[in-house]
């Protein structure tokens, strides 16, 4: 049997600051979300050879 | 071939379709080999990411319609196939909102694209309900109360007698064909009109692009 990296049946934790409050796995989907959006942008693409005309073909 | 498309003089409506779909999306344009150089981005890989996380919720769910509506709670090939529909599904949202946000923040919308965008956030809405529906088939406590909470807000919302959560039957036929339906033919839609119009450029575009030509020129 495996055993869960993360106790599954519980209700979830949360965390708040002021009237702001979220559960633990929302904030690390967002975090996630947000964190892979920011590395789409900064990340150089490996072996990025297009049409340098700009055309689409 | 161009001049034949354009001598071609139909009569029929299926003539018509032919001549309109050889002229707008030729094969080339359909199946491009070739990009612009701004595509050599990550961000630009989050569509086609979406597509291959959607191939994957479709195949795993096709299996998962084979042996009735509970039978993956009770083998270990169930709890597999389930799983994979499950984490298929969830990166197929993760890739749609980081191409969503990316199209957004890029005003994907110009240059004659409008349909494609409008075509992206209906699928993306359909999609929301195609989950929905999914949680509530999954034959367990989970889905049974998601289905009463559900109700509720589907009632708020005044659908209540279109949609009923708790009806099992409706929800199961709902998640494996009508919605799935709607987002196959959505994409489908959503993709022709990529082709037609190209992939958007970001808003700097013309400038890198000329500036790359410039480059070109000076090394020549």
């Amino acid at each position: 049997m495996f055993m869960p990296v993360a106790e599954l049946t519980g209700p979830a934790s949360y965390v708040g600051w002021g009237i702001f409050t979220i559960s633990i796995p929302n904030l690390i989907m967002v975090s996630l979300l947000v964190g892979l959006f920011v590395l789409a942008l900064v990340l150089p693409f490996p072996g990025g050879k297009g049409d340098e005309t700009g055309d689409q073909q | 071939m161009t001049t034949d498309i354009e001598e071609f003089k139909p009569t029929t409506w299926t003539g018509k379709l032919r001549k309109t779909a050889q002229k707008e999306l030729p094969y080339e344009k359909l199946l491009p080999e070739n990009q612009p150089s701004y595509v050599a981005s990550w961000i630009y890989v989050f569509g086609v990411a979406t597509i291959a996380a959607l191939a994957m919720v479709i195949a795993s769910g096709t299996i998962l319609t084979f042996r009735g509506p509970s039978w993956w709670h009770t083998s270990s090939i169930g709890h597999f196939i389930n799983s994979l529909h499950y984490w298929a599904v969830q990166l197929f949202f993760l890739f749609m909102v980081v191409h969503m946000w990316g199209k957004f923040w890029m005003a994907a919308w110009r240059g004659n694209r409008a349909r494609t965008w409008i075509t992206g956030v209906v699928s993306f809405m359909v999609s929301i309900g195609a989950g929905l529906t999914g949680y509530l088939v999954q034959t367990n406590f989970d889905s049974q109360w998601i289905a009463f909470e559900a109700k509720d807000g589907i009632n708020a919302g005044g659908v209540g007698s279109l949609f009923n959560p708790t009806d099992f039957g409706q929800m199961l036929m709902m998640h494996v064909f009508l919605l799935p339906g709607a987002i196959a033919i959505l994409v489908i839609v959503h993709v022709i009109y990529v082709r037609l119009r190209g992939v958007v450029p970001p808003i700097d575009a013309a400038l890198v692009e000329e500036r790359i030509q410039s480059i070109q020129g000076a090394d020549q």
